[in-house]
C-alpha cells in the first residue's frame, strides 16, 4: 500500500506503525504516479478534497496506467452519477450519508399521533 | 455565433469583451463573487455566478442548446478537463477549447481528447525558442491529432550533413526533411537535394525523434 499526499503532515495522521510507504506529491504528476508503483498497482483509491481533482486523476490511473481497479471519491451526485454512466467507478458520500440518515430517521419507529377525533355532544 | 466562456479572470474577461464587440451572444460564467460583481457591471446579464463544474450551472448558462463553442478558460486545469469533458460529451458542444494553466498538465488534456488547448507558457517557450540562437531545432507546428510536429533546423558548417544528399543521411524512422530554405527560396526537400551550411530545413517528425534527428543533422 502507498499512500501519495501533498502534505507531508497527513503521515502523522496514519500513526507511528503505518507499514506502507508514503510519498509527498500531487496525484496529477503521472512520475510521482510511477514512483508510487502505479503501473503494477492493482487498486487505485483517488478521495483528495476535490472532486474534479479526483476525476481527472482515476481517468489518467484507467486510461493511460490501465490500473483495473479505479475508485474516486465525488461529493457532488450529478457530476458521481454521470461519470459513473462513462465507466468510472465513483463513490458518492453525499448520496451515502443521505441515504443512511434517511434509514435512521425512518428506523425510529415513532408512533404516527392518530388524527383527534371532534367530540359531539 | 453562440459561445459559452468559463472562468471571468484576464483571459476570459478580455475574450467575452472582444467576442461582444465582434456580434456573437456569450455567456461568461465565474465563480468568485468579488470578479463577478465587477464583471456584472460591465457584462450585465451576459454573466452568471457560479461553478461551472455544476451541471446545473451549465444548464443555467444555456449548454443544452447547446453553443457552437465553449471556452474552458478558468485558472485550474482541472476545472477545464471536466468542463470541456461534460459540454462534449453530455450536451454534444461541437467545439471546446480549453486554457492548460501548467504544461505538465498537457498530456492529460491529450488523453481525454480535450482539444485544441491553448498554454501561455508553452507559446512563450515556443517564441523565446524562435529568438534565441542556441536553440538549434525550432517547433514551428504540433500537429497533436496526427501526434507529429514540424521543426526548423539551421544547418551550419560543422554539421556533419552540410554537403551531403539526403539520401545519403540516415534519418531516424519516423522523420522526413519537407524542405531546404537556401537563400531566401525554398525548395521542396527530394532524395538527390544536398543540404549546405546556412540552409533552414524544415521537418516533419514524431515527437520523440528530436535528438535522434538533431545527431543525424547538426551531431549535438
Amino acid at each position: 500500500m502507498t499512500v501519495v499526499d501533498e502534505n507531508e503532515d497527513a503521515l502523522t495522521r496514519l500513526g507511528e506503525s503505518w507499514p506502507g510507504t508514503f510519498i509527498v506529491g500531487h496525484g496529477m504528476d503521472s512520475d510521482l504516479l510511477r514512483a508510487a508503483g502505479i503501473e503494477e498497482a492493482d487498486a487505485v483509491v483517488v478521495a483528495t478534497d476535490g472532486d474534479n481533482t479526483n476525476i481527472i486523476i482515476g481517468q489518467v490511473a484507467q486510461k493511460r496506467f490501465d490500473v483495473r481497479c479505479v475508485v474516486v471519491r465525488v461529493l457532488d451526485p450529478a457530476r458521481a452519477k454521470f461519470y459513473k454512466q462513462r465507466g468510472l467507478n465513483t463513490v458518492c458520500p453525499t448520496s451515502v450519508a443521505i441515504d443512511s440518515l434517511m434509514d435512521a430517521a425512518r428506523a425510529c419507529a415513532v408512533p404516527v399521533a392518530p388524527p383527534t377525533e371532534e367530540v359531539v355532544g | 455565433m453562440y459561445l459559452i466562456v468559463a472562468g471571468g479572470g484576464k483571459i476570459g474577461a478580455n475574450v467575452t469583451r472582444s467576442l461582444l464587440r465582434l456580434g456573437h451572444e456569450v455567456t461568461l460564467i465565474e465563480q468568485r463573487r468579488d470578479r463577478f460583481e465587477q464583471l456584472e457591471d460591465e457584462f450585465e446579464h451576459q454573466v452568471q455566478r457560479g461553478d461551472a463544474t455544476e451541471l446545473f450551472v451549465l444548464e443555467r448558462a444555456g449548454i443544452a442548446r447547446p453553443p457552437d463553442v465553449l471556452l474552458a478558460l478558468t485558472g485550474d486545469d482541472e476545472d477545464n478537463m471536466i468542463i470541456g469533458q461534460i459540454a462534449r460529451e453530455k450536451y454534444g458542444v461541437p467545439k471546446v477549447i480549453a486554457r492548460v494553466n501548467d504544461p505538465r498538465n498537457q498530456p492529460h488534456f491529450d488523453l481525454l481528447g480535450i482539444s485544441p488547448t491553448i498554454c501561455a507558457t508553452s507559446s512563450v517557450m515556443a517564441l523565446v525558442e524562435h529568438e534565441v540562437p542556441e536553440h538549434d531545432l525550432i517547433h514551428l507546428l504540433e500537429l497533436r491529432g496526427e501526434n507529429l510536429e514540424i521543426v526548423e533546423v539551421q544547418i551550419d558548417g560543422d554539421s556533419p550533413s552540410a554537403g551531403r544528399s539526403i539520401e545519403a543521411l540516415s534519418l531516424p524512422e519516423g522523420s522526413r526533411l519537407i524542405s531546404v530554405m537556401r537563400g531566401g527560396h525554398a525548395e521542396i526537400a527530394v532524395g538527390s537535394t544536398v543540404l549546405e551550411a546556412g540552409d533552414q530545413v524544415l521537418a516533419i517528425l514524431e515527437p520523440g525523434k528530436e535528438d535522434e534527428l538533431r545527431r543525424v543533422l547538426l551531431r549535438r
